[in-house]
């Protein structure tokens, strides 16, 4: 037991030396040294995160207390970390990636003058979010949480000069902050109801507790949920957030921060199970996000955006499934997702390179000739988005389908299997248009050529994984059983078949349409001339609204404040004090003449005074 | 017959004799001169209420103060000289060396 917890340790703070080593070069030209040395580490924090899943797999959980953090009066609260089987699972899926991501950068970052930076960013996000999926308790959960928003506003405005990158930064911190304030009012619920941040002392006390205390809790906490995931309506981060550099995308808003979100629904299970409402609510706008991102996935020219947006779909996946209770296929299709879309985000970086850093896909074309091994993995990620079999998307998706189905909630099932067809659809759009077809970019003048070989080779884990995750679902599920309820959704054979079938045949009609499409010219411009078009590819005006009626009064509401409250309330106010102050100071200042004879004056009228005053409040009197 | 109030109303008379020299002087001769007749006011007053209390305390109290008029003396005649052999002359408002 002695040598798991300095697995653990190692495992968490690897990545933070790593990053603090390459901090130090931060503003020094690129020295490939800091890229080698924060990849390795996080590789060495892989090999511990695998130790640790190996060693909880067969129901050991291995529980630290640090040190002492808070310890003030009725509050206490350690630095207290937990590898159960929940979070061991989030440690691989974040290790994984985060290595690839690290190993790939130092070939995707090569030219930038920053090199150093980008990688102290990295490795601090990745320490943060393994601080967030470790903590035994909320506060700390809270900390990790906070960390990752940090490093991904720093990622996302990485090219700070840039009006866009940094703008699109602050809105993903401010809307995150947003969220937070919910999260924090969640947090301060537990305290007061609980006694306790501790996840294991919180969980112990939920039978005995009020429905509407619970209901609130769980109502708080999910907002913050729904900031960090991007649900509706704090989503448009997400896709602005594509400023950032592709690895970063890759990393951070696609395979770990922005589950972090899934990863607390699923860490409070047993709040949530508790109150029916809420988690119907979360499975509802799970299962609304998951189609009203797909359909602007589907008109998208930015590469990387359609990426996002469907990111964005499949997070909505997972709300729906731990909304319905299924907790462990919300992380099992974490985990296949994290895969398959780093990998896709990859490969869209492959793209970029190749291009030239152009997003717009319908500039491309044909590229499968010069660039075949991006091509492959990239078809392998999207059919493992759409869901075919037997790519791993195949297996959680269809369970969440599933389990859907089998709670009665036919309404939602009917939107995700809708939304499957879309997914499979947007996906072979992107693949058809970017790597299949005409040339269009000679037309543009670019000259694509493939990435280097140790990127591809970087990738290649993904790409596997991406293809045999799903073969893992029952080890994943006698994992996931010591902490999960793992409820069996019954549906009887013939139903399971059918559903099977009706879903693999929307998503290879999405296929088929797509390369059909697209292999023939694609859609005619008529579509581009209707209303339809118009609401999906300017993102139903969400953007727009947020602007005209959120931005623009609160820009108003501040310049009154600023012209009016501010300037002639507050700032007077300080203002009058001290200028009255000075100009009594000038008026007094003749007094300190230096005159003899003026001073003697002085004393006789304060003389006077104190007589006066002797004898008003002489106490013989 | 010569009561208490007597004493004090002469005081009173030395005192404001002397707080008129401390205003209108402007030599600072007199104006020592005018401060030794506001101490002996006090003086007169405390010897007075002493007696009339038959208590030794204010007339000890006046020695005191006639000692401390005493070496206040000495000093500043001493500092008037210097003052005087320096500037030429005691005007008060030639002492003024700030402009406030």
């Amino acid at each position: 037991m002695e040598h798991m917890e300095t697995y653990l340790y190692i495992a968490l703070f690897a990545p933070l030396v790593g990053s603090l080593f390459a901090s130090l070069f931060a503003d020094k030209p690129k020295m490939l040294v800091t890229g080698i040395g924060t990849s390795t580490l996080l590789f060495v924090s892989w090999v511990s995160s695998v130790v640790l899943l190996m060693h909880v797999y067969h129901g050991d959980v291995v529980h630290v207390k640090m040190m002492d953090w808070i310890h003030a009066g009725g509050l206490y609260i350690p630095f207290g970390f937990v590898v159960d089987q929940v979070s061991a699972t989030m440690m691989f899926v974040v290790t994984t990636v985060s290595t690839v991501v690290h190993v790939y950068s130092i070939g995707y970052m090569d030219h930038d003058r920053s090199f150093n930076r980008f990688f102290a960013w990295l490795s601090a996000f990745v320490f943060s979010m393994m601080v967030l999926v470790m903590s035994d308790n909320f506060a700390g959960l809270f900390i990790g949480w906070e960390g990752v928003g940090l490093c991904s506003w720093a990622l996302i405005g990485f090219w700070y000069e840039r009006e866009s990158a940094s703008w699109a930064a602050n809105e993903a911190f401010i809307m995150n902050r947003i969220a937070d304030l919910g999260m924090l009012i969640g947090i301060f619920l537990v305290y007061w109801n609980f006694g306790s941040l501790q996840y294991d002392v919180v969980f112990a006390q939920v039978d005995g507790m009020d429905a509407t205390i619970l209901m609130m809790t769980t109502a708080f906490l999910f907002i913050g949920a729904m900031g960090k995931s991007a649900q509706f309506p704090l989503h448009t981060w997400l896709a602005d957030a594509m400023e950032g550099p592709t690895p970063v995308s890759a990393l951070i808003h696609a395979a770990t921060m922005v589950t972090a979100g899934v990863y607390l629904v699923i860490r409070a299970n047993p709040l949530y199970s508790l109150v029916p409402e809420v988690s119907y609510f979360v499975a509802c706008l799970g299962a609304f996000v998951a189609i009203f991102a797909a359909s602007m996935a589907l008109v998208n020219r930015d590469l990387k955006r359609i990426i996002a947006y469907s990111t964005l779909s499949q997070l909505g996946y997972m709300f729906v499934a731990a909304g319905l209770g299924a907790y462990w296929v919300a992380l099992f299709h974490l985990m296949t997702h994290a895969f398959f879309k780093a990998l896709l985000f990859l490969g869209a970086g492959n793209v970029m390179h190749a291009m030239d850093d152009e997003l717009d896909i319908f500039k491309m074309g044909g590229l499968s000739k010069k660039m075949k091994w991006t091509m492959i993995m990239m078809t392998l990620a999207s059919l493992a988005l759409a869901g075919i079999y037997p790519f791993a998307g195949f297996f959680s998706k269809d369970k969440i389908l599933e389990v859907a189905f089998a709670g009665d909630h036919y309404i939602l099932w009917a939107i995700l299997w809708f939304t499957a067809g879309l997914t499979a659809f947007y996906s072979f759009r992107l693949v058809m248009l970017v790597f299949f077809g005409e040339e269009r970019y000679k037309i543009f003048g670019f000259h694509p050529h493939e990435a280097y070989r140790y990127m591809l080779f970087a990738m290649s884990p993904l790409a596997i994984l991406a293809v045999i995750a799903g073969f893992f679902e029952h080890d994943f599920i006698h994992l996931v059983s010591y902490a999960l309820p793992i409820e069996e959704y019954e549906v009887s054979h013939t139903v399971f078949w059918i559903l099977v079938v009706i879903t693999q045949g929307i998503a290879l009609g999405g296929i088929a349409l797509a390369v059909y499409k697209y292999s023939h010219g694609g859609f005619s411009k008529k579509w581009e001339e209707t209303f339809i078009y118009k609401l999906l590819f300017n993102q139903y005006y969400i953007p727009k609204i947020y602007d005209e009626y959120i931005c623009k009064p609160y820009a108003e509401i501040s310049t009154i404040m600023w012209k009016d409250f501010d300037l002639k309330i507050v700032d007077a106010t300080v203002d009058f004090i001290a200028t009255s102050i000075y100009k009594s100071g000038m008026a007094s200042r003749v007094v300190q003449s230096g005159n003899l004879s003026n001073m003697l004056r002085w004393m006789g009228v304060g003389l006077l005074i104190l007589l006066v005053a002797a004898i008003l409040y002489s106490p013989v009197r | 017959m010569i009561t208490l109030s007597h004493y004090l109303i002469l005081s009173a008379i030395l005192f404001c004799i002397g707080l008129y020299g401390v205003y209108r002087r402007k030599n600072l001769l007199l104006l020592l001169f005018s401060t030794e007749i506001l101490l002996n006011a006090a003086n007169v007053g405390f010897a007075a209420i002493s007696k009339f209390y038959g208590d030794l305390t204010g007339q000890m109290f006046a020695f005191f103060i006639v000692a401390v008029a005493a070496s206040e003396v000495a000093v500043g005649l001493g500092l008037m000289i210097v003052w005087y052999k320096r500037r030429g002359t005691l005007d008060i408002d030639t002492l003024q060396s700030m402009h406030g």
